[in-house]
Order: structure tokens, then sequence, then C-alpha cells
């Protein structure tokens, strides 16, 4: 494709995110209205949501990787820095403002779900041909987009991005049966709520080895089992549960809302509580073989989904991390203590040299898993590490920033304490966002 | 422009051929220099006009010493560049994998050589060009505190006359020349010091130790004392100028270079001792497969991992600091960050392959206890730690070197 193609191409697919008017960053390039695409799905009612496929899909689409890169580079596209921009500043305008009434609640306010959408991160995720906008796996994006919106509040935008993981997974490995049955609703102007739900509750978990089971039983399975921490659990109209095959190892399941035996609450955590967090209870929940995620869904594919959940958490673990990184450099520099601001101690200045320093690192760390996904190229020893010192990092940059704050660094009037609690979580997460 | 954290295709074949050289010329002589302190590696003789035939030809991708000028260049040439300051670090990130020592006293690739790459005028770089030039800025009394320095310059006709005394020259002994840091005027403070290039063998120049380390033995550290040293004054590098605004600028900015070449030093040696760690695990059935999280595996396999995390934070950072020089970015802030990182990782993770291999850490049958005592430099030379970390938070923060002291 040519410069000035391409270009177009770009300003094609950004011409349908309403954000752009919204953000006044729609050139003299007119629009081209996506939602014209749309027209061949029938929009349902999101109060009785039921998923039907209208269409018929010759085979599944899956987005390619994007061609190998021959240069070592940290520079975004257009595209990306765009993306970010507007990420950035539903962040800073609504994510950040929300973040401490939606910690206290442990709820989502609908208005940033809205908001969140409103970035046509859905319309992203789903290939042209099934009318969105993707044109090519875009984990980077996803790295920039988690993170820009992680620096307003973990909780909230883990909440914005659970459908996307979903919608993701099924952009990925969905068969033509199960692309065309859910992901329609997903470009509708109220997408549903769906969750990945690859955490579970009992102590030392293993995700790569689920005590959820799911038993084959004639052309059904039969699950039974329990998930935990997962993001809009209680209003979730589509989840994905994974659960261990009997005899075939782990896979995951596409479980409706409404579905017998299943019920979903909220049980909310120490923080990312903005995410309305919640746990999933299977009593034997009966499905068809067609709800078990892909054409042949193997254990490789699996490991993938873990692999890039935890990149998505890392990106987050960023994002917060540079909210914590800003907001002690201003409070330092202003904190006056034995006649001079404290950031002109050793003792105060180190320990943020140090947050930039450990910071510099989880990013990119995640950047590299993320691109190397995006090339397609092996990345699970990248993202494994990228967790491992993550993990490590996240709640040491969270406790220290507390810490530099003292005991204002202690009280609900700072964000810093939340922070300190979503830090604590990154560590642990399984599944309900995906990079 | 998209973002991508793989070492280039393009500078595959130099790194192998810098990584041939760490196994078949470093590592079998590795010990021997370790033992033999103060005697010069003759093998590296062979090895330098290699390396020289290796640069001329283009083929390290203008790697080394002498190629670690930042590029400046705005010709509206947008192209992402992978360059000198990437190839240089990851080929000495090989060498350093051999060895550090050896991989400092290479002939040709000394500090110095950096400096006047990175400072020097067109006339100085062709009258310099094939020397092997060393670094000297630390005094007895001024580490650190490098504008503090005693050792001074007098003009005098067309000579600068030096009186002062240097100490922890790196190859202070082998190389063909110094570069020295004098102030012109110790009452102007760090404006006033500049870098002299001061020949071997220059009547007042005199050597009067050599030091015995911790680590890095084959590699000569000299204390050299200048006793009314003439220098021609074509011999000051950069500007003759004290430009009081401009202030340490011009000599400081050698470190924007260097730096990122320590950390790239720091991650060879701790790669080396994560890599001898791993086979000498796996011949205790510790397999290092990434497979499952680090609380379902044996604390060795957990604690291997947490350090190739930290590694591989150290290495981005050093790639990320060498990027940003290669494409004309201001990276001092980035620089240090990878020192810093690099510096403290590099000895953890050498030092914990010592605990983790137990005797065969910590004994002489491995090399695994000399890069743990190899290592410990590279967290204090070209800034210590805690200057990387002052220069750090001074940006972060927006502050002077008089408000965060």
């Amino acid at each position: 494709m040519s410069a000035v193609g391409r270009a177009l191409s770009v300003l094609n697919r950004l011409a349908g995110s309403e954000i752009i008017d919204r953000m006044g960053l729609r050139g003299p390039a007119q629009a081209v209205a996506y939602k014209a695409v749309k027209n061949g799905f029938v929009i349902g009612d999101a109060a009785t949501r039921r998923f039907k496929s209208l269409t018929k899909l010759a085979k599944a689409e899956h987005l390619p990787a994007a061609p190998t890169r021959e240069v070592f580079d940290l520079t975004y596209t257009e595209e990306q820095e765009m993306i970010r921009d507007s990420a950035e500043r539903v962040a800073k305008e609504h994510l950040r403002r929300a973040g401490n009434a939606a910690s206290s609640a442990a709820k989502t306010p609908d208005e940033v779900l809205a908001r969140i959408n409103e970035l046509g991160l859905l319309q992203y995720a789903i290939p042209e041909s099934l009318g969105g906008v993707g044109h090519e796996r875009a984990p980077v994006t996803s790295v920039l987009v988690a993170e820009a919106l992680s620096y307003g509040d973990m909780g909230l935008a883990v909440a914005g991005l659970s459908s996307v993981g979903v919608v993701n997974s099924l952009v990925r490995w969905g068969s033509a049966e199960q692309q065309a049955k859910f992901l329609p609703a997903f470009l509708e102007d109220r997408p549903p709520a769906a969750a990945l739900a690859l955490m579970e509750p009992h102590v030392l978990v293993d995700p790569l080895a689920p005590r959820t089971r799911a038993r084959p039983d004639g052309p059904d399975f039969v699950l039974k089992g329990a998930k935990a921490m997962v993001p809009l659990a209680e209003q979730a109209d589509l989840l994905l549960v994974s659960a261990a095959i009997d005899g075939r190892g782990p896979g995951v399941f596409l479980i409706e809302r409404g579905a017998a035996g299943l019920s979903q609450r909220a049980d909310c955590g120490m923080g990312v509580r903005g995410a309305s967090l919640g746990s999933i209870e299977l009593e034997d929940v009966r499905v068809d073989g067609a709800a078990l995620l892909g054409d042949e869904f193997t254990s490789a594919m699996y490991e993938e989904m873990i692999d890039l959940a935890r990149i998505g958490w890392c990106a987050l673990a960023v994002g917060t991390g540079q909210a914590v990184l800003d907001y002690v450099i201003e409070y330092c520099n202003d904190r006056v203590a034995f006649g001079e601001p404290i950031s002109n101690r050793q003792a105060v200045a180190f320990t943020i040299a140090n947050i930039a320093i450990e910071l510099e690192g989880m990013r990119l760390l995640t950047l590299r898993a993320a691109s190397r996904a995006e090339q397609g190229l092996s990345f699970h020893r990248e993202a494994y590490l990228a967790r491992v010192l993550t993990a490590e990092k996240a709640v040491e940059i969270g406790t220290n920033g507390v810490q530099l704050l003292g005991g204002h660094g202690y009280i609900t009037d700072h964000p810093v304490e939340r922070w300190y609690r979503d830090l604590a979580g990154v560590g642990i997460m399984e599944g309900g966002v995906l990079a | 422009m998209s973002v991508n954290l793989e070492i280039p295709r393009r500078l595959e074949a130099f790194i192998d051929q810098a990584h041939q050289v760490a196994v078949h010329v470093f590592r079998p002589i590795s010990r021997k220099y370790d033992t033999a302190e103060h005697t010069y590696p003759v093998e590296l003789d062979m090895l330098a006009s290699v390396m020289d035939g290796l640069t001329d030809s283009g083929a390290t991708g203008g790697a080394g010493a002498r190629h670690l000028r930042s590029s400046k260049t705005d010709d509206g040439d947008k192209k992402v560049r992978n360059g000198g300051s990437m190839a240089t670090v990851l080929g000495f990130t090989e060498l350093c994998w051999g060895d550090v020592g050896l991989a400092l006293t290479i002939p040709r690739q000394g500090l110095g050589n950096a400096a006047i790459a990175a400072v020097a005028n067109e006339e100085q770089l062709q009258r310099f060009k094939g020397r092997w030039v060393a670094m000297a800025i630390t005094e007895p009394a001024a580490g650190s505190d490098s504008a503090n320095i005693h050792t001074t310059a007098r003009l005098d006709g067309d000579h600068y006359v030096i009186d002062g005394e240097k100490i922890f020259i790196t190859a202070g002994e082998r190389a063909d020349a110094i570069v020295v840091w004098a102030t012109l005027d110790k009452n102007l403070g760090r404006a006033a010091i500049k870098s002299f290039v001061v020949e071997k063998g220059t009547p007042g120049m005199e050597l009067v130790r050599l030091d015995h380390k911790l680590g890095i033995r084959a590699s000569d550290t000299a204390t050299v004392r200048f006793t009314n040293c003439r220098v021609p004054k074509e011999n000051l590098l950069g500007s003759p100028e004290i430009n009081v605004q401009r202030g340490f600028a011009g000599v400081m900015q050698t470190f924007d270079n260097t730096r990122p070449l320590v950390a790239a030093m720091a991650v060879g040696v701790a790669r080396a001792a994560i890599e001898r760690t791993r086979e000498l695990l796996a011949e205790e059935g510790i397999a290092g497969d990434y497979k499952r999280s680090l609380f379902h595996v044996k604390a060795a396999e957990a604690e291997l991992y947490r350090l190739e995390a930290e590694l591989e934070a150290a290495r981005l950072l050093t790639l990320k600091a060498a990027w940003m020089a290669d494409n004309g970015m201001p990276n001092s802030k980035e620089a240090s960050m990878a020192k810093a990182k690099a510096g403290r990782v590099g000895n953890e993770v050498t030092l914990r392959c010592v605990e983790l291999c137990a005797a065969a850490g910590y004994g002489q049958n491995e090399l695994l206890e000399k890069w743990a005592r190899d290592s410990k430099i590279l967290d204090i030379f070209e800034g210590t730690q805690q200057i990387q970390l002052l220069i750090v938070a001074r940006r972060l923060l927006g502050k002077t070197s008089d408000q965060l002291k």
C-alpha cells in the first residue's frame, strides 16, 4: 500500500469513531460512517439481550499478524498516538474524576463505560469484514490504551476493557459460527457487557490447571466450578469461562447470562474496585458443543490467552504506576518540611527516581511482549518475564507512592492509597483484560 | 515507525562476531589474567587489529568506542536508525559476556576514545585516529564530585601546563594517551573544567602505581601524576572558552554516550552468569521453561526467572538509551536510568548466581565468582549508582544540583 493509501486507510478507520468528533480531531477528510456498514445487523434490545446469529459466515475471520519489523524502534504510529491521546483525555476527564467514588461503591458508573465505549475500541477489535474497522492484530495499541485508561483509574479501565477482551478472543480464536452469533451485538450503540473469567478463588491458583471442570455429555458439556475477580461479573451478558475438559485439558466456554446453574454476583476485592469485580459459580451448567471457543481450541491457544491477559494487566500497571510517579513528583516538590521541599532530600528524590526507572523497565518489557505478539512471534517468555517484573515492581511503586505522601498518602483525599490497592492486584489477576 | 524491541537483523552478524571473540578469545584466557593481575594480555594485540579491520571495513555496523558520536542530523529524514550507539552497546554486551576486564583493555577501544569521539573537532579526530586513549577524571580528593577536581591547566604560550594527580585510570599504563580533566580556573567552578589529550611520554607525566582490585584484574588501573606537564594547546577537546551558562555540558556529554555502554557491559556479564547458572541448575533437573508461575516452581527456578526479568529490564533500558542517541534525541536521563538499573542488576544477578550455585558458584573452577567480583565496578565507574539516581531525580523533579545535592 502506498503512503497516501495508508494515510487514507487510517483516516477512514478513524472516521467511524465518534470520539473523533467529541475530541475535535476530525480532519478535513469527511467521515465514513461505519454505522452504515452495520446496517446489516438488527439492533437488539440491550435489556433482554439474546445473541442471535443473523448472518452466516463462510469461515471465521481472524485478524492477521503485522509484518515483522527490521528496526528496533519505540515510535508509535500516528494511528496509535491518536487512539492513545483520545484514551488519555477520557482517562483524565472522566476516569480520574470518577475513580474514588467508583472505588467506594465498587461499581462502574454507566456514564464512564459509555465514555470508554465511545473510543471505538470494540470497532477496532472487529475486522472490517465483520462490520468493524480492525485490520490487523494490535496488542501494542491495546497496551497503549490500557496504559492510558489506567492512568485515570485502573478499576474503571478494566471495566471498560472487559468486553474488548472478549471480542478480541472471539476474533482471535472464535469459530465462524461463534463470530456470527456474538460479534454483531458488540457493534451496537449499547454493546453487551462481557468478561473473560479465567481466575479462580482457591489459593495457589494456576490458570493452566483450572479446577472448574467441563464434563462431556453427548454433544454437550456440563460445567461445574467457580471463578473469581471477574470484571462486570454481576451484569455480564456473556462470559468466557475456562474449564478443564475431562480427558482433553483446558478449554474456554462461551456462557450466556441466564444459563441454568449459572450464578453471577458482585464480590469486590481490595482494589480494582471500579471494575465491578465479582464471582461466578457454575453448578452443572449445560452448554452445547458450539459453546467451546474455537473450531479446535488447543492448549497453545489457551496459553496465548493467558499471556495476552497478563500483558494487559502489565499495561494497566504501567498506567497506574505513571499516575503515581506524576503525582508524587508534584506533591514532593510542593510539600515543605524543615524549610525546603522534601524532594530536595535524597531519600525522597531517590525513591522517586527508582519509581521512574522500574516503571520504564515494566513498560519496555510489556511493549516487547506485545510487539512480539503483534508480529506473530512467540511471546510466552516475554509475557512471563513482564509479569514477573511487574508483579514485584508494581507493588513496590504502590507502597512507595503512599510512603512519599506520609500520613496524607494513607487517607482517601489523595488517590495514592487507591493506586496502592490497585497495584497490589496486577501480579495476581488472570483474564479480565486482553492485550 | 512501529514498536519493535527485537535486535535488528542487520546487526546480527556483527553481534555474532563479537560473541565469537568472547567465546574463543576472552573465555579461554579469562581466569589466566584474573590471576596474573597487571600482566598485559598479549592475545589482545591480534584481536585489536582484527577489530580495527572490522571497524574500517564497516562490518561492525558503526560500532566501537570511536564511533560513539551522538547523531545530531536534522535533515528532515525521519527514518529510524539503529546505528553506532546501538551496535556498540550490543557488541560490548557480547564482549563482556566473555570478560569485562579484557573488554576494558582492548587496545584502541578506551573510554578516552569515546570522549574524543563525543567532543573532538575534525582535526583532532584525524590526529588521534588509531590511538589508544584512556580517561582520567577521578582524583584522590574528588570522585563523584568531579566538578571539584584540583588538577589545573594553565595556558602558557602555545601550551597548557597541567599539574595534579589522577587515580583510577583504566588502561592508564597501556594506553597511548590519556584524556585528562583539569580546571582552567578553580574559582569559576565546573564551567572551567576542560579535557586535554596528554600523550604517553610527555615530560612531567609519571605513572605512580597500579592498583590491585576486587575484579576486572585483566584491566590495569593506574595512578598518574602530572608535574609541570606541557601539552600543545590544540590538545584541548571542545571549546577553550569558559562559558558559565553552558557549564559542564561539554565534558559531561561524554557520559551520555558511555553510560549506556557501561550498562551494556553489566548486561553482558549478568547474562553470562544467568546462562551458566541455568546450565548448572538444569543438571539438577530444573527446567526453566517459563511454564508455571513463581509459586509453583522450585525456589531456585523462581529466583532465576526473577533475575532474568530484572536483566531484561536493564537490557531494554540500555537499548532504549542507545536508540535515542542514534536518533539524535537527548538521552541524559535515559542513559542514567539504564546505567543505574543495569549497574545494580548486574551486581545483584552475579551475586545471586554465586549463591544459587553454592560451592560451584563460590569456587574458582567456575567463572561465576569472578563475574560477581567483576560486576561490582560497573555500578561504580562512569558515575556510581547514587550519582545516576541524582541525575535522574534532578531531571524528573526539575531541580538544580544546588537544590538536590
